[in-house]
């Protein structure tokens, strides 16, 4: 089995990916409201992951 | 006036949805595979096997059941669970020992967390399938 040595924003983005993917396929009724919502759950945790990573970096000074 | 209760749906018979909850959670996707949703199945085989696998490649670890503190308990019995949730992909990983011990550090933690979410990932999916089986959904 390879090893993988992911950053933390790698691992962060390959679980929004996955995540998202899920959550689009099991939560609406037709598949374009499926794929907007993936759309939307998959920005939703960069937006979260960048503001995040910023306040801890300008928090720590 | 006073509300009234909403009168208690009563359970679908087993035959209807549990072959499709029970091979959704040996294999990810397989339930709605079964139910002919064959998009959605290669969308959740894709996300959870692509999860899990990373997981294992981060050098994650599987947890095994213990009990002690109501934390211990909880992480370690809510870990398996998850873990389990996984269905064959979790089985194969023991029996073909790839099984990693717990070490300390960034990458590995990401991995054991990551196992734990594609078992979660899978639930979702089940209960997906569940509803499709018994008609709450097309």
């Amino acid at each position: 089995m390879p090893k993988v040595n992911l950053t933390h924003f790698e691992a962060a983005f390959l679980f929004s990916l996955f995540t998202s993917i899920v959550l689009g396929v099991v939560t609406k009724r037709t598949d374009r409201e499926r794929v907007i919502y993936g759309l939307y759950c998959f920005g939703s945790f960069l937006l979260a992951l960048f503001v995040l990573g910023w306040l801890m970096y300008l928090g720590h000074g | 006036m006073p509300k009234q209760k909403k009168p208690k749906e009563p359970m679908p018979p087993l035959r209807l949805w549990g072959p499709a909850v029970s091979v959704a959670w040996l294999i990810p996707g397989g339930g709605h595979c079964l139910l002919k949703r064959y998009g959605r199945a290669a969308l959740v085989l894709f996300a959870v096997t692509g999860m899990f696998l990373f997981g294992l490649m981060m050098r994650g670890a599987l947890f095994k059941p213990q009990t002690g503190d109501l934390l211990t308990t909880l992480i370690y019995c809510g870990g398996f669970v998850g873990n389990l949730a996984n269905g064959l992909l979790y089985f194969l990983t023991v029996w073909l020992g790839y099984a990693q011990p717990d070490v300390p550090g960034m990458v590995h933690d990401y991995g054991t967390k990551f196992l734990v979410a594609a078992g979660l990932l899978n639930v979702l999916a089940m209960v997906d399938a569940y509803e499709i089986a018994v008609g709450k959904k097309n």
